[in-house]
């Protein structure tokens, strides 16, 4: 099979694809930090041994664990406006698939983390006096953030990827401009091989960053 | 005088379990109890029921006078912010020593000055300093307890535990998990503890240490107290058969003629 590869198609658009990463990176930022931070919420709900906090948490995860967050963003973008009535954005809708099925998964690796913890922590935090609060944060959730670090980067670059289905509902991410510029200069395979260079040189170095995270947390060893 | 620690009918259960049938102790300011008695017979869950780490299932007790918990409707009612100031009057010790891996020896003995107690850093921090010297560790301050001997951890965590000022100290099996050639540096952190004046209650399976340290020994079986008072009496010429069965029983128990 004969094609010539025309690079110089893709990258004369360059401001098209530029406006595409802000998309992505935004998209990510906001999506990873709610998802994230919820998350941890939902996996400290997930702990709990009171079941009517622990209930809800589980029936949370397990919805937005099991379900297609492609699905879930075509349904919030076509879907919810017609149950609510309420006109809902092509970002309003990825950010919101995207989140929930983030602090889905999150909440598991937060869970986890928080159980792999030693009982006799717990009880040495409470021997000196503190409550379960202040053992949790200052004790417990240190301890298992370090842990945790590697299921947590691997959800983080996860997410950024996931963002590229954002273009399903024409939010302007770096796929769906990409696409744009294929169907002007009939050139996707060169656009999308662009695209996946592009995620690649964002994320190896984002990736390096926690293993000097890793580093830190790994100094008391 | 009140006893710092007085505890009254005591019945602790876990499930279908009943490990503690009706205690009574007190231990009065200064002195050193020793709880023996084979495992299972309920001397760690009364230890850990002094300072509330199990809660009882009946019974009072006092410390320094104060009841902890309320009274409701015939049943004791316990919170969690009344135990969590009553744990900071109430000092313990693990088998295992618990420190926290994520903070050096001076940070974990000042942790819950600071976030407890809310001292200042600089008061946690001279304190800290002076309760590791306490224990002969104060080089050791900079280090992470990955770095140190079982012995030296179980130092670091007795330093921990004194930093709060606590009225009365326990000690639950603290040199179970060590190597027999560290359990001396850490009985003698004790016995000194003990000269300084330190109310103290200890599990512990050192015979010998109950014998020249402990004001009074208590053996447990089955949840009661069987027999107690002066080691010099219960650990040379016990009444009841149980207790010489297990003292003899009892590899360790090496005592001077």
């Amino acid at each position: 099979m004969q094609h010539n590869w025309n690079f110089a198609s893709v990258f004369a658009y360059w401001d098209v694809l530029l406006i595409g990463l802000w998309g992505t990176v935004y998209i990510f930022a906001i999506t990873c930090v709610l998802g994230l931070g919820f998350g941890l919420v939902v996996g400290m709900m997930r702990y709990s041994k009171a079941w009517w906090i622990s209930y809800p948490a589980r029936v949370f995860v397990e919805v937005f664990r099991n379900t297609p967050v492609l699905v879930q963003i075509i349904w919030f973008f076509f879907a919810l406006p017609v149950v609510t009535g309420v006109e809902v954005s092509a970002f309003t809708a990825a950010a919101l698939g995207i989140t929930l099925n983030t602090i889905a998964f999150s909440a598991e690796v937060f869970r986890g983390g928080i159980q792999s913890i030693e009982r006799e922590q717990w009880e040495a935090g409470k021997a000196i006096g503190m409550n379960y609060a202040q053992t949790m944060r200052r004790i417990i959730l240190y301890q298992a953030l370090k842990r945790m670090l590697p299921p947590l980067t691997s959800r983080g670059i996860e997410v950024f990827k996931m963002s590229t289905l954002a273009s399903v509902v024409a939010y302007s991410e770096t796929l769906h401009q990409a696409k744009l510029i294929a169907s002007y200069e009939f050139n996707p395979i060169e656009a999308y091989t662009v695209v996946a260079i592009m995620f690649f040189l964002v994320l190896l170095p984002l990736v390096q960053l926690t293993y000097v995270l890793e580093r830190r947390f790994g100094k008391s060893d | 005088m009140t006893p710092v620690v007085e505890i009254r009918n005591l019945h602790k259960s876990f499930g279908d379990l009943e490990v503690l049938r009706g205690i009574d102790l007190d231990v009065m300011q200064g002195e050193a109890v020793v709880l023996l008695g084979s495992s299972g017979s309920g001397k760690s869950t009364l230890l850990r029921c002094i300072n509330f780490m199990e809660e009882p299932t009946d019974g009072r007790v006092r410390i320094n006078g104060d009841l902890v918990g309320t009274e409701r409707g015939g049943r004791m009612q316990y919170r969690e912010a009344e135990l969590c100031r009553l744990r900071t009057r109430v000092g313990m010790v693990f088998q295992h020593f618990n420190l926290f891996p994520h903070m050096t020896t001076l940070e974990n003995v000042m942790e819950g000055q600071v976030i407890v107690l809310g001292r200042s850093k600089e008061e946690a921090k001279s304190k800290a300093m002076q309760q590791l010297s306490r224990v002969g560790l104060e080089d050791k301050a900079p280090e992470y307890p990955a770095r140190l001997s079982g012995g030296q951890k179980q130092r670091v965590a007795i330093a921990r535990a004194l930093a709060m000022d606590p009225e009365v100290m326990l000690f639950d099996e603290v040199t179970s998990a060590l190597d027999p050639e560290l359990v001396g540096e850490v009985l003698k952190t004790m016995r000194q503890l003990a000269e300084e004046g330190m109310t103290m209650v200890c599990v512990t399976h050192e015979i010998g240490f109950a014998y020249h340290v402990a004001n009074k020994v208590c053996f447990l079986h089955e949840g009661r107290i069987l027999e107690q008072g002066e080691p010099q009496k219960i650990l040379k010429s016990p009444d009841s058969t149980r207790v010489s069965e297990f003292l003899e029983g009892h590899s360790l128990f090496k005592l001077p003629d």
